[in-house]
């Protein structure tokens, strides 16, 4: 596992599409808000649909109740007379599908495919749709949705109430800042560093020290993007980020070993050590993270970043993760900003992508992005990555 | 595009398929499968062998938030890689042979599992696949779906209710041979034109039966798929395609989606003349009046009814399985045709086989009256 991941030929993004991110898409349908993100995705790349030979699309069908939603969706993603597959994995669905899709190029079975995620969670009951995810017999009774308070009491343990409670609000004002130069962010709402303790007191607990404003959004929304083979990318002359590898780990739903380490260190650490990767904070240049909360966002850093200690702690006290930081995170705002499941971890691709690019416009970091990373996150803390660059990777078969 | 290698299934693994297996969870229809053709190349999930795993399942059927959680432990993935599609199982062939393809992986399991018995009624769920606006309304699901798709068709090809009582005997003569198919018994003309009328022209007799079960596969580059058993099948050609999603926009008394899925396959295995390349050929007939309708789509033949009047269906020896008349679940019609087209070339298929099998064609279909169609074309190395 000590090189770079085998493959036939290489693949680049080339086209990103994001609809309006809202908590109420009441004026749009589903195909017609799918639609919004491919229509900008081909603008983008600079292509029309029928350069497109494969769409691949997901989200998470009991969020809205439509079964096998690509049909009715083909109205807006423009699959018909074209190849279409329906991957789906929970919150990774996103990620998942910028694998796939990264594999049918690869493959040599499509030159461009077209990868979608969408949700519309205004349709249904999140909460119920996330906790209905629980075994029936085991779990079901015990699940509350997505809610993390068990990492904010172990970080409490861990650092103490103090800096552990200021170091998830800063954390949790930096996405906030972040959002408000992303025209695409669902949510700002202008977050000032100067209340950092009011703002924690006065937001309603959730469980223990996570409190509704560490919380991330929903939304509905959707996201496109467009991977093409080499020889597209030259007879168009695009303006590529090339996916170098990726890596998903899934786990388990029932039992918890605890002391193993967690599925985003596992994770980190394979893509890694494929790819050369020592020090990641010095050879990645931005990191686009799926971070439900303020508390795994900083939770998180620590796993993802292969860090001991308290240095996730001091990289936000330091702000070293504000856009204009040593090391980046999440510069769109992340999904505390915008978090329309379904398409949540493919816009931490897309997202990945515009940096690498240089096309993401107010929040790009004010530095050359040679490499990006991206981060999915779902199921019962399933973990999927992708790393993104600006030059084409050598090694491809083909 | 001929594919730039080939990849291989080395084995195949189903249950027996069964309208209620109430005694057993989806997880332990999956280790069964995933268990016998682990043991059947002899890998496990160390380094070295079986390297990612890709499930098919659906949330709907399941009643349950992202399915493949329920099985990320019975198919190797604690830790691991997994993905799932959520699509019928012939579509996780199509991404499985990607994920090969792409060189980033060597050796992948495919497990699908599916209990239409957990659903109060099939038709509730696939109704919920029609949107909430124009189509929904009007009480649509997929045998209704089906039900005018197989007026259109029969309207136009001239094909009766005798052919189609003809085609459930026949699929019940084959299943007999068939260890795992679930509707084995004897059943008369009489029988099958007195069952009760779902949507016309769809009798209870014409539709595929509610079905519960599993079925595994490994699939290998082909370097790897030698090493891990004698008789490999080759997948040669993948295609598939979606037509439009208002049945008012398609000629419903064809199959386009399958017209196009087909030409993609053919011509990735170079295939010119359907009509005669095939020694097995496997169509997923969730409705009785699909398989004449989906092997003129498939190049088989040119009308449907003359093929059935002229003994097409045993020349061209098509659903020596049963098909899905004999019981498969919705999510593993299309799968159970690969499975079938691979016992067949391997020489497994017993009291059903095809002598001298060398080339086969199995097909699957997902959404309303086949939108999305899925065709696979295998070859042994005969």
């Amino acid at each position: 596992m000590s090189t770079s991941k085998r493959k036939h030929r290489n693949v680049g993004i080339i086209g990103c599409g994001m609809s309006v991110f809202s908590s109420h898409r009441e004026e749009v349908n589903q195909p017609e808000m799918i639609h919004e993100a491919v229509a900008e995705a081909l603008a983008d790349a600079g292509i029309t649909l029928a350069d497109v030979d494969c769409v691949v699309h997901g989200n998470m069908e009991l969020f809205e109740m439509v079964h096998q939603p690509d049909m009715w969706h083909s109205l807006g993603s423009g699959v018909v007379g074209k190849s279409g597959l329906r991957l789906t994995t929970g919150g990774t669905t996103g990620m998942t599908l910028a694998c796939a899709a990264d594999n049918l190029v690869a493959s040599g079975l499509h030159d461009v495919v077209l990868a979608i995620g969408f949700e519309k969670l205004q349709e249904g009951h999140t909460t119920g749709g996330i906790s209905n995810m629980a075994d029936p017999l085991w779990g079901r009774k015990l699940q509350a949705g997505a809610l993390t308070g068990t990492t904010a009491q172990a970080m409490i343990d861990e650092f103490g109430k103090e800096r552990a409670c200021d170091a998830a609000m800063k954390l949790r004002i930096i996405m906030d800042e972040h959002a408000a130069l992303n025209d695409k962010a669902h949510r700002s709402f202008g977050l000032e560093r100067r209340y950092i303790k009011e703002l924690t007191e006065n937001s309603p607990p959730l469980v223990g020290e996570l409190r509704m404003i560490h919380m991330c959004s929903q939304s509905d929304g959707a996201c496109a993007v467009i991977f093409a083979a080499p020889h597209k990318i030259k007879e168009w002359n695009a303006n590529p980020a090339w996916v170098v590898d990726h890596e998903t780990v899934h786990r388990e739903e029932n039992v918890v070993f605890t002391g193993t380490k967690s599925t985003h260190r596992v994770a980190s650490e394979r893509l890694f050590a494929r790819n050369g990767i020592t020090n990641p904070r010095e050879q990645l240049d931005v990191f686009e993270m799926y971070d439900p909360s303020a508390w795994w966002g900083l939770d998180w850093l620590r796993e993802f970043l292969l860090l001991e200690g308290d240095e996730h702690l001091k990289m936000v006290e330091n702000d070293e993760i504000g856009i204009q930081g040593t090391f980046p995170v999440n510069p769109s705002g992340g999904v505390m900003a915008s978090n329309p499941i379904g398409a949540t971890a493919l816009v931490r691709v897309a997202e990945a992508a515009l940096q690498v690019r240089g096309t993401a416009g107010r929040h790009q970091v004010p530095k050359e992005v040679k490499r990006a990373l991206a981060s999915g996150f779902g199921g019962t803390l399933w973990s999927v990555l992708m790393l993104l660059a600006r030059d084409e990777p050598q090694g491809a078969s083909q | 595009m001929a594919l730039s290698q080939r990849v291989g299934i080395c084995a195949v693994a189903q249950t027996t398929f069964s309208p209620n297996r109430w005694e057993e969870r989806v997880q332990g229809l999956v280790w069964d499968v995933v268990k016998s053709v682990k043991d059947a190349v002899g890998l496990g999930f160390e380094e070295g062998g079986i390297e990612a795993s890709i499930t098919v399942s659906d949330d709907l059927f399941d009643a349950r938030t992202i399915s493949d959680n329920a099985v990320t432990d019975v198919v190797g993935a604690h830790f691991r890689g997994e993905e799932k599609v959520a699509a019928d199982g012939a579509q996780g062939v199509y991404y499985g042979v990607s994920t090969i393809l792409s060189g980033h992986h060597d050796v992948v399991l495919l497990a699908g599992h599916c209990k239409e018995s957990q659903a109060a009624s099939r038709n509730q769920i696939t109704h919920l696949a029609f949107d909430p606006f124009f189509t929904r309304p009007l009480g649509l699901d997929y045998l209704a779906a089906a039900a005018l798709q197989a007026q259109a068709y029969l309207a136009r090809s001239g094909v009766t209710e005798m052919q189609l009582a003809d085609l459930v005997m026949r699929s019940r003569h084959w299943a007999a041979r068939n260890p795992v198919a679930q509707e084995q018994s004897r059943i008369t003309v009489e029988e099958i034109l007195s069952a009760p009328m779902l949507a016309d022209p769809i009798r209870a007799s014409f539709m595929y039966p509610v079905s519960d079960g599993a079925i595994a596969m490994v699939l290998a580059s082909e370097e790897r798929a030698r090493d891990l058993c004698d008789n490999p099948v080759w997948i040669t050609g993948l295609g598939n395609s979606h037509d439009a999603f208002y049945l008012g926009e398609r000629d419903l008394s064809r199959a386009k989606s399958l017209e196009e899925a087909a030409q993609r396959a053919y011509r990735m295995a170079d295939i010119d003349t359907p009509g005669t390349a095939f020694d097995v050929v496997e169509i997923a007939d969730q409705y009785a009046h699909q398989l004449p309708l989906y092997a003129e789509a498939l190049g088989l033949c040119n009308d449907g009814a003359a093929w059935l009047r002229e003994g097409g269906p045993d020349a061209q020896q098509v659903n020596h399985s049963g098909g899905m008349l004999a019981g498969n679940p919705l999510m593993l019609g299309g799968l159970a045709r690969v499975a079938e087209c691979v016992l067949q070339l391997q020489g497994k298929a017993g009291g059903r086989q095809v002598p001298q099998a060398h080339c086969a064609v199995a097909q699957g279909a997902t959404g309303p009256a086949g939108q999305l169609q899925t065709v696979v074309v295998l070859e042994n190395d005969l």
